[in-house]
């Protein structure tokens, strides 16, 4: 299987089991993309130092995987395949910030190597738990969440629209390359310039296609906007969790957790 | 007069290219009436459905739905009458669920909320996709796709059915169930198709696009029994008129000549 063919089908598995029925999914999306935005925003306000404050967030994505019954396997292959980015944005820490901040032993911890691995830390993070929002909620429902919540109309469109055709699209590709490849011998053919000149072609198609697709769509009286019948309900359930985690969130990231039971637990022994 | 019929009087098309599409184009076709319309590749037959509910406007000529003319400031009226299938559902199922894409049509319409739910579940009964509903198209086979797109022109109570190539890319039973079902539709049906067999199976009538224009407009079988008209516009005969390779028979088993198979 290609590359783009895996991650096509991880998608699409994704997809299938953002369906699911268990408590989690069934909370209202609004609340989950919230809460979410919430963990975002704390995780990457901290500090660059702040590796040890950033620990006790791993319990948000802990919990949202064991509610769910998302398989650890399943995220942690997702998470590898975002993995380098984070490697290569941080790559440069180590080397420009030797300023040593600790001991490890006999080791010296250098500021650098710190805020490498606060920026993985946060990479791990932040990418879990999109990723589980998705994975519990769906693409259609944190569409229809943001779109509630009071994010433009266009934006919200823009997003399931890309989310429905992003397999259309793959599948062209993917058709694309195949014929690409079985013309091609000895590497001859797979240079930059056919290339550009396949992704000239899939931008014409996509072109044709849209307009096919607002041709259907105005056929069935489309006019600028698009109605969906939503649904949702915020009930008691949904506000406990987002308060909840919300509050905790705040929490980690106004108190630095691990310190403080350090400090405890040192106290105690002494 | 009834919003069931369609008028074509002299219409002619060209793209913004220069390349002409369609002209001097003339039918009418009455409630109630099955029409076929057969041509080659290239020939102007999806132009000439894209005018039947105004996603062309008419350059020459002029083409009315019932009484109204299609014109910029009856579209809206006119696309609550036509209903269209395209020939690429995924063209045309754009919504997360096969549900909402069914609802979307008569949502814009305004209907109150009771009155979408039936007529999505009825939409998709009459197709046989019900169990379809929550499903997101893009997981939907090729045969459920056209189902579904089907039910979507359904949901919004068109009184006439315009349909390009509905029988392309099925496999031999989808194209079966498909034939059969739209063979219980009583709206007025267009259908511009590639497929004889299922021209000959449900359309009384054909009309043949050769060059832009209409080379013949007549019955079916009149149509599909004349082997010189048929190779002059680029078509064969169907399969079922013509004899069978191994026994020389058509198919109520009278024996055939090959090249001049006497029907009509």
């Amino acid at each position: 299987m290609s590359t783009l063919e895996s991650g096509l089908y991880r998608l699409g598995w994704l997809d299938e089991f953002s369906g699911r029925d268990t408590p989690l999914h069934r909370i209202d999306p609004r609340a989950k993309v919230l809460a979410t935005v919430v963990f975002l925003v704390c995780v990457v306000s901290l500090g660059k130092y702040q590796l040890l404050a950033l620990l006790p967030f791993v319990i948000f994505p802990i919990v949202l995987m064991s509610e769910s019954g998302m398989p650890p396997r399943e995220l942690s292959v997702r998470l590898a395949i975002a993995a380098p980015f984070a490697l290569v944005v941080g790559v440069f820490n180590p080397l420009l910030d030797q300023a040593v901040v600790g001991t490890l032993g006999p080791l010296a911890v250098t500021g650098g190597w710190v805020s490498y691995a606060s920026i993985m830390m946060r990479f791990l993070l932040t990418t879990s738990a999109a990723l589980m929002l998705i994975a519990t909620t769906g693409m259609t429902g944190v569409c229809a969440g943001i779109e509630r919540l009071g994010v433009p109309d266009v934006l919200s469109t823009q997003l399931l629209f890309l989310y429905r055709y992003i397999f259309v699209l793959a599948e062209e590709v993917m058709r694309l390359a195949r014929a690409r490849s079985l013309r091609s011998f000895d590497n001859r053919g797979m240079g930059i310039r056919v290339y550009g000149s396949i992704l000239g072609h899939l931008l014409l198609r996509s072109i044709a296609r849209a307009q096919r697709v607002f041709d259907a769509m105005q056929c069935r009286g489309f006019d600028g906007h698009v109605r969906t019948r939503s649904v949702l309900r915020m009930t008691g359930r949904d506000w406990t969790f987002l308060l909840g985690w919300s509050a905790l969130f705040v929490v980690f990231r106004f108190v630095n957790v691990p310190l403080l039971v350090g400090g405890l637990v040192t106290k105690v022994i002494s | 007069m009834s919003h069931h019929s369609i008028s074509v009087r002299d219409l002619g098309f060209a793209y913004p290219d220069g390349t002409r599409a369609l002209h001097d184009v003339s039918f009418e076709i009455g409630h109630g009436e099955s029409i076929a319309i057969v041509g080659a590749n290239g020939a102007g037959k999806s132009t000439l459905l894209m005018h039947m509910n105004g996603l062309h406007s008419a350059a020459e000529g002029s083409v009315r739905i019932g009484d109204v003319p299609v014109t910029a400031s009856t579209l809206s009226g006119i696309r609550k009458t036509v209903g269209m299938v395209f020939q690429d559902p995924d063209d045309q199922l754009f919504m997360p669920t096969v549900g909402q894409d069914v609802g979307f049509g008569p949502l814009n319409l305004g209907l109150p909320e009771d009155e979408i739910d039936a007529r999505v579940d009825d939409a998709l009964t009459r197709v046989g996709a019900l169990a379809l509903k929550d499903r997101p198209p893009y997981r939907l086979s090729g045969g459920e796709k056209r189902a579904v797109a089907i039910a979507t022109v359904l949901a919004m109570c068109p009184d006439i059915l315009v349909m390009d190539e509905p029988t392309s890319n099925l496999d031999p039973r989808a194209r079966r169930r498909l034939i059969e079902l739209l063979g219980t539709f009583e709206h007025t049906k267009i259908i511009a198709t590639h497929d004889l067999d299922m021209a000959l199976d449900l359309c009384e009538r054909t009309i043949i696009i050769a060059n832009g224009t209409i080379a013949a407009d007549g019955p079916t079988r009149d149509i599909f029994a004349d082997e010189a008209l048929l190779d002059a516009c680029q078509l064969e005969q169907p399969l079922v008129m013509q004899g069978c390779p191994v026994c020389g028979h058509d198919r109520d088993g009278a024996a055939v000549v090959l090249s001049a198979a006497p029907l009509g």
